[in-house]
């Protein structure tokens, strides 16, 4: 199942007209748990998850799965910061990968049925995905992003708008998820969701990781200054 | 001097008489228009859709000639097609001028430009939203266009009734390529033109009222149609 890992990135930068936005990094992930990336804004979070993912392009160093490019992109999903909903109703949103995927549009209405139901939007399955809360909509897009039964999970700040209950419910489904064995890559800003879900801790700064260890270590005894400080609420540069 | 009162009580008395050659000249302007309407739109959507998501260096040219074509004279683009149709054009062999084929490729021409620039500027926008998402799902190309043609369907009825309007109220192109010949290509802009120059005005009013009816009609249908869709699947 987890062939695809350890997940290797060398030297990996990202750049835009000319600048470096992120790197070089230099990480290795294994194949297990919830890895959360924190730091502070415009450290460079979504860029690096997009840097995994591949919807980033790389300007430079690799970032290697153990398994061919094309199947590690069908064995990955992503959840973004702002949920994009298609102009569909939430079955079909939720039918969509699947029919992308080649499956007969009946079967991929039966497994966002049941989806529906396990988010508990079965009674809105047939409403416009557009006239859904906020909350509704970013439960939609993770039920979306696990109805392909991904081997790794990426997650931009997926609560970043949501009140506490969305938030909880999107909590309680990711620990699920972690326990039935889906590889989890996410950011946050909330350091009490990042204790809640964490097994290992990804710190970034100004585009570089500067730390990387278990969420235990990392919360408990950040080794560097400026995780110390970011820890502490202070404003890191 | 006639007045409006006039022309509307003859179009009420045309229609109730169900008079068998307005309903032909009527019945030949929805065939010229919706058949030129059906053809425009296929080829205007793709193209309009292509536009949108690929990054060619043509592009911005293609979509600033789309946009100033979109006001293009009709009588230029019917002088063109029939130059081309006529017997010594490169197309004259096929016989088309003076007949309602001739109309349909003429009004063909005058729609795509107006429905792949409305059509472009809203799929360009839903593929604005939807890039994120559709290219982390790694879907084909065909994928993409068909997706985003399916969830604009509703911006794309709006781009072809301004088509059908263009269409249905032009004159000056099918004047010149089908030559308002009686039975055979004569339709209801053609007709309230010769009517008005033989000084019929009384009935070449009742002509120009059903015209706008029938345009009535068909918008009121089309967007009905998009009405139960919405009620129904969305
Ligand atoms: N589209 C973009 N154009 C220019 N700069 C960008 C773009 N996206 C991100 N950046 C820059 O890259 C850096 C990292 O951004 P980002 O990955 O969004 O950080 P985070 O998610 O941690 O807030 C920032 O300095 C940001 O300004
Ligand atoms: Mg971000």
């Amino acid at each position: 199942m987890s062939s695809m890992f350890p997940l290797i990135v060398s030297g990996a930068e990202a750049r835009r007209r000319g600048n470096r936005l992120i790197g070089p990094i230099d990480l290795q992930l294994e194949g297990k748990g919830a890895t959360v990336v924190v730091g502070p804004n415009g450290s460079g979070k979504t860029t690096l998850l997009n840097l995994l993912h591949g919807t980033v392009r790389l300007a430079r160093g690799h970032v290697q799965w153990q398994v061919n490019t094309e199947d590690a992109r069908r064995m990955q999903s992503f959840v973004f910061q702002r949920p994009v909903m298609l102009r569909r109703s939430v079955i079909d949103n939720l039918a969509y990968p699947l029919v992308i995927r080649g499956q007969s549009a009946r079967t991929a209405r039966e497994a966002a049925a049941s989806w529906a139901e396990r988010i508990g939007l079965s009674a809105m399955k047939d409403r416009s995905a557009t006239s859904l809360s906020g909350g509704e909509q970013q439960k939609l897009a993770l039920a979306r992003a696990l109805i392909t039964e991904p081997v790794v999970l990426f997650l931009d700040e997926p609560s970043a708008s949501l009140d506490g209950r969305a938030t909880r419910d999107i909590e309680n489904l990711l620990l699920e998820q972690k326990a039935a064995g889906t590889r989890i890559i996410m950011s946050t800003h909330d350091m009490g969701q990042a204790k809640r879900l964490a097994d290992d801790v990804v710190f970034l700064c100004n585009g570089h990781v500067a730390e990387k260890t278990s969420a235990a270590e990392f919360f408990a005894q950040p080794a560097t200054l400026q995780a110390q400080a970011f820890l502490n609420g202070d404003i890191v540069e | 001097m006639v007045d409006l009162w006039d022309g509307l009580v003859q179009a009420v008395w045309l229609m109730a008489s169900l008079d068998a050659e307005l309903a032909d000249i009527a019945a030949r302007s929805l065939y010229v228009t919706l058949t030129a309407l059906v053809v425009a739109c296929a080829l205007a959507f793709p193209l309009a859709a292509y536009l949108a998501v690929r990054r060619f260096r043509a592009r911005r040219t293609i979509i600033a000639i789309l946009n100033a074509l979109m006001g293009l004279p009709p009588v230029v683009v019917g002088l063109i097609v029939y130059l081309l149709l006529s017997r010594s054009g490169p197309f004259g062999v096929l016989g088309l001028l003076f007949t309602p084929t001739a109309m349909i490729i003429a009004q063909v021409l005058i729609m795509v430009p107006l429905i792949a620039s409305i059509a472009h500027q809203s799929l360009r926008d839903l593929w604005q939203e939807y890039h994120d998402l559709l290219i982390s799902m790694n879907v084909t190309q065909g994928q993409k266009l068909r997706t985003l043609l399916w969830d604009a369907r509703r911006a794309l009825l709006t781009a072809a009734l301004a088509g059908f309007g263009r269409g249905i109220g032009e004159v000056g192109a099918i004047m010149i390529v089908g030559g308002n010949i009686d039975n055979v290509t004569r339709v209801l802009t053609t007709a309230i033109a010769l009517e008005t120059g033989k000084g019929e005005f009384a009935l070449a009013l009742a002509l120009g009222f059903i015209l706008i009816g029938l345009t009535i009609a068909v918008n009121l249908l089309i967007h009905w149609l998009g009405q139960t869709e919405r009620e129904g699947r969305w």
